[in-house]
């Protein structure tokens, strides 16, 4: 299982927000060679156990399988298609896009535009909400209806692209690159030796509000909790301080809904076993898998590690494919030791 | 009494960061539990039992950390660029001192003179990315050595005295701290009727965070948070609900955005302000929030704040009135003291 | 079901203050169930016993309002919303206090209507001056909005049909209902308009396997309305979406399957803003499927929703059907 083929198998299986059946299914037969169970839940969560020699805790990996997208809403006279928002997008990105209708079959649509011709003077300036765009699908009104319902999923057709020097852009890595980081952690270690049980779990529902992360996280109530997911890479025009470097390692959180000393240690064995790592301050909890974690039940203290990003949340999100190898190899070795590390700061 | 509203209104402790006023907390309330207990964020548990059986467990809750600012980079020239912890105004931060993480490095946010500025500028207020830190060092390294990235900042305030009320920063929540410890430290023959724990929370500021914990951890029968509030008895323009006044007594919430208060409860502390002659006021407004937010909901747990008028919370210094305190300590213990009413 | 529907919408009820509603409810569903409690949260908890899986049926008996924040100088009490109350949809409406008091809304002058807000507005209670204000009235009543049911052509217009109607279908429901293997939980849940809190309680507790909770939806179907599929006279709607809640499928499949079945007239919903009941249970503890039944209705938390009583009827016959059948099986992947 080559790490390319899985990102690119990974990031275009369809997985919106309340229907990641499909990236699901993928992930459990990744999880399947990986470790020594792998489940679904009846949210899609999924969720790979890798015994430790001990079993003497539990750590909780998590990133999210879903991804943004829209549901189909109405349909207008002629055979258009109006979209409901599932996650947060910008408008802006929206229009000339491909996608496709995953209703009783696949049905493929382009987000329609008023060529320049026929615009109006000024009309440049303006940005076309999405309650105004519409999905045209080239068929007639009957035909669709035959193939199409109220409530299908409509995602970007989506294609990973290899870009230079290890660059790789598509959509739905926010946060199939973080599916990925579970995946090669996994592979690390199956040659190491690890005490503690490590729950990987592909979480649900993340763009709507970290619900699939709320309920695994009440359900296996780990001691430890990790999350992974992405962060804003490097692009002009962004303060550098709000930003981490793509290539430069796995980007370490550091805030309020972390637990500090974890985090320290975390960073220490990054520094001691040389893997490039970098550091993101979050002053407010929020954002991530971690925001439940962290309060599910008795509560998870938690760390985090995310993937530098850019164009995040459109259908060119790019990343480099050595921070997602960086960032496993950090966590297979924090996972490793987490035994001992537990005692020191927790125990 | 007052004394120890000083020591802890003089405490650091941003959201995240609340080890100082932690550990001055377990300092005053340690002699007067039987025992004392934190969790992994940081939570502060004290452990008061009546030993008797069936007893109704209270909650009594308070958070300990303040708002504040986090650093988040440093420039060429040494100065220090940094994002906002909890509910501050930005215009309050021009021209004002700070002290950062363990340190206490001391650091002003300047502006640029006014006569340098053009007319326009006045105008409108200077945003956060136009605000810097300065510590005095000549460059990023110096600057970074002293005050790396991640430091926690807070107002640099001083406690002072005047007459019957008293200056100083963070009495939202130093005060409900103060009212809980005082609470605590009671007489050799006085006791309790009920089983108390009081847990001095942390993160309250960036989400009620730490006190999403306590329904599971607790399991408490009934919740009282104990609040500096807003006082809102200052000149304003439009007519406005003052919210409290500063010297008429404790402040009781019928309702904010996070809960309702239990009519039950409210109704046991009225009366009992009532029967012993505590001055005391609705609160009148209904925004805001307090950690009862996270805590009623789990199961439906009856709950309410109590809280001491503060004017100019969430900035650099705030103004309380000593008997409105002592007012708050005297109805919150004879509430406790005669809880069997309540049930 | 209409006379019903009429003593229920028209009884007082804010969020915090569901007393009245509760006693009512209670004694119109206590006939039908096995044993009836109220937990500590204020919710009302009806329960058809049953050993099959475990359903919770939430409605929300609380209704938007307002509390009294203070009494000013001339004797006009000034206000806060309780729940999502527009201020403009307050003008010169008559209002209930929870001590019986009775008044109406008023308005500072303002240039322009966008302009009002809270802070503008007050309740007119009669009163001379404050003294006699705070005779009357005082800090932390809560209050609620009046209004009569009416009929016009089919569909009916009341206050407070969110989420009434909802307590209507369930009540409608245990009296219907025949034989189930499923125990039942029907949960008149408190304080929904201000955060879904009573239903975060009560499915804490509960811990029921499928959550279905039964709610008002906004249409499409009104001059110039947003974009979306529901309108009035089209049945139930089964929702898909909205702002606290993605329908797992098996959920939504099941619900269409038995009306399909029963041949009981539902639409889709989507709904691009908003929340219910369902939203709470499907994140208590580790997860619950959950879904909604919906009434379109128009102009939602005004004082005249309007919906249709062949959509209720559809919705009671629904519920029923999906209750009677085993929900453990029909919910297997």
């Amino acid at each position: 299982m080559k790490t390319e083929d899985m990102l690119k198998a990974l990031t275009e299986a369809p997985g919106i927000s309340g229907a990641e059946d499909d990236v699901a299914h993928l992930l459990r037969n990744y999880f399947a060679r990986l470790a020594d169970e792998a489940t679904i839940d009846k949210f899609q969560n999924v969720i790979g156990v890798k015994k430790g020699r001990t079993s003497g805790g539990k750590v909780m990996m998590a990133a999210h399988i879903d991804q943004i997208g829209f549901l189909v809403k109405t349909f207008d006279k002629g055979g258009f298609i109006r979209l409901a928002a599932v996650g947060g997008h910008d408008p802006r990105v929206l229009p000339g896009q491909s996608v496709v209708i995953y209703g009783k079959e696949q049905v493929r649509g382009i987000i329609g535009t008023t060529p320049p011709h026929l615009q109006k003077p000024g009309d440049t300036a303006k940005i076309t909400s999405l309650d105004d765009l519409y999905v045209d699908t080239g068929l007639d009104e009957i035909t669709l209806k035959s193939k199409v319902q109220v409530g299908d999923p409509v995602l970007f057709d989506n294609v990973c692209t290899e870009l230079q020097g290890g660059l790789y852009a598509g959509a739905a890595m926010d946060n199939r690159a973080g599916v990925l980081v579970l995946l090669e952690t996994l592979k690390i270690l199956e040659k190491m030796r690890h005490d503690w049980d490590v729950y990987m779990v592909g979480t649900v529902q993340e763009e709507v509000g970290t619900r699939g992360a709320a309920m695994t996280a009440y359900e296996i109530a780990p001691d430890v909790g990790i999350a992974i997911d992405v962060t804003f890479g490097d692009f002009p025009g962004i303060p550098e301080r709000d930003t981490a470097k793509l290539g430069k390692g796995g980007a370490v959180a550091i805030g309020p809904n972390f637990h500090p000393a974890l985090t320290e240690k975390l960073m220490e064995l990054a520094q001691e076993w040389e893997v490039p790592f970098q550091k993101e301050f979050i002053p407010r909890p929020g954002g991530t898998d971690a925001v439940s974690m962290q309060i599910a039940a008795r509560g998870v203290p938690m760390v985090q590690v995310s993937i530098p990003l850019r164009y995040m949340h459109t259908t060119v999100e790019t990343l480099d494919l050595k921070d997602i190898k960086r960032a496993a190899r950090l966590l297979a070795l924090f996972a490793a030791q987490l035994e001992q590390t537990h005692r020191e700061v927790l125990g | 009494m007052i004394h120890i509203l000083e020591k802890y209104s003089k405490a650091f402790g941003v959201s995240g960061h609340e080890e100082d006023i932690r550990r001055r907390i377990e300092e005053s309330v340690r002699d007067h539990v039987d025992s004392l207990s934190t969790d992994f964020m940081g939570n502060l548990y004290a452990h008061k039992p009546c030993g008797r059986k069936n007893a109704p467990h209270l909650l009594l809750v308070a958070h300990m950390d303040e708002v504040g600012l986090l650093i988040n980079g440093v420039e060429s020239n040494g100065m220090l660029r940094f994002v906002l912890v909890g509910g501050v105004d930005p215009r309050l931060l021009v021209s004002k001192r700070v002290i950062l993480g363990k340190e206490r490095v001391p650091g002003v946010i300047g502006a640029k003179p006014i006569h340098l500025q053009s007319r326009d500028e006045w105008k409108s207020p200077i945003p956060l990315s136009g605000l810097y830190i300065d510590i005095g060092a000549s460059d990023e390294k110096e600057a970074a050595a002293k005050v790396p990235p991640g430091t926690a900042g807070t107002f640099h305030t001083f406690f002072e005295a005047q007459e019957d009320v008293v200056f100083g920063k963070a009495f939202d929540d130093r005060a409900g701290c103060a009212l809980i410890t005082e609470l605590l430290m009671t007489e050799e023959d006085e006791s309790y009727p009920v089983d108390i724990t009081a847990v001095f929370t942390v993160q309250e500021e960036v989400g009620l965070r730490g006190a999403s914990l306590l329904a599971e951890r607790v399991r408490p029968d009934f919740v009282i948070a104990f609040e500096g509030t807003t006082a809102g008895d200052v000149p304003r323009d439009d007519y406005a609900s003052p919210s409290t006044e500063m010297r008429k007594g404790p402040a009781i919430s019928f309702m904010d955005r996070t809960a309702i208060g239990s009519p039950r409860l409210i109704e046991h502390l009225k009366k009992t302000a009532e029967k012993n002659k505590i001055p005391f006021q609705m609160k009148k407004t209904v925004s805001g929030g307090t950690d009862i937010g996270v805590i009623h909901t789990k199961g439906g747990i009856p709950s309410v704040v109590v809280s001491v008028p503060v004017r100019y919370i969430h900035a650099p210094r705030g103004i309380l009135a000593v008997e409105d305190y002592k007012n708050t300590i005297r109805l919150a213990k004879a509430a406790l003291m005669n809880f069997k009413e309540v049930l | 079901m209409k006379a019903l529907l009429k003593k229920v919408v028209e009884t007082f009820g804010p969020s915090g203050r569901e007393d009245a509603i509760r006693q009512l409810l209670l004694d119109e569903i206590k006939p039908y169930v096995d044993r009836t409690f109220i937990d500590n949260m204020g919710n009302l908890h009806a329960v058809k016993e049953g050993k099959g899986a475990r359903v919770m049926v939430a409605a929300h008996m609380d209704e938007i309002g307002f509390v009294v924040t203070h009494i000013d100088e001339k004797g006009f009490l000034r206000i806060s919303p309780v729940g999502g109350v527009a201020p403009v949809r307050c003008l010169y409406q008559r209002v209930l206090l929870e001590n019986g008091a009775r008044g109406v809304v008023g308005v500072e002058s303002v240039k322009n209507p966008n302009d009002i807000d809270f802070s503008k507005l007050y309740v007119d209670i009669g009163a001379r001056d404050e003294k006699e204000a705070r005779k009357l009235a005082q800090e932390g009543l809560f209050g609620a909005f009046l209004n009569e049911m009416t009929e016009m052509n089919g569909l009916i217009t009341a206050k407070s049909l969110d989420d009434r109607v909802g307590c209507v279908i369930a009540v409608e429901a245990a009296r219907q209902l025949k034989k189930s293997p499923n125990e039942i939980h029907f949960v008149f849940t408190v304080q929904e308009e201000v955060g879904l809190r009573g239903a975060i309680a009560a499915a804490y507790n509960i811990e029921p396997d499928l959550g279905i909770a039964l709610d008002v939806t906004g249409t499409g179907d009104t001059p110039d309305a947003p974009k979306m599929p529901m309108k009035l006279r089209e049945g139930v709607a089964v929702k898909i979406k909205d702002n606290s809640l993605l329908v797992p499928r098996r959920v939504k499949d099941f619900f269409m399957r038995v009306a399909e079945k029963n041949k009981i007239i539902y639409q889709p919903e989507i709904l691009t803003f908003g929340g219910t009941d369902a939203g709470a249970i499907n994140l208590s503890r580790s997860g619950v499927l959950a879904g909604c039944l919906s009434i379109p209705t128009r102009y939602i938390h005004s004082v005249s929703e309007t919906a249709s009583l062949s959509d209720i009827e559809e919705a009671i016959k629904l519920l029923v059907k999906i209750l009677e059948s085993d929900v453990k099986k029909e919910l297997e992947d």
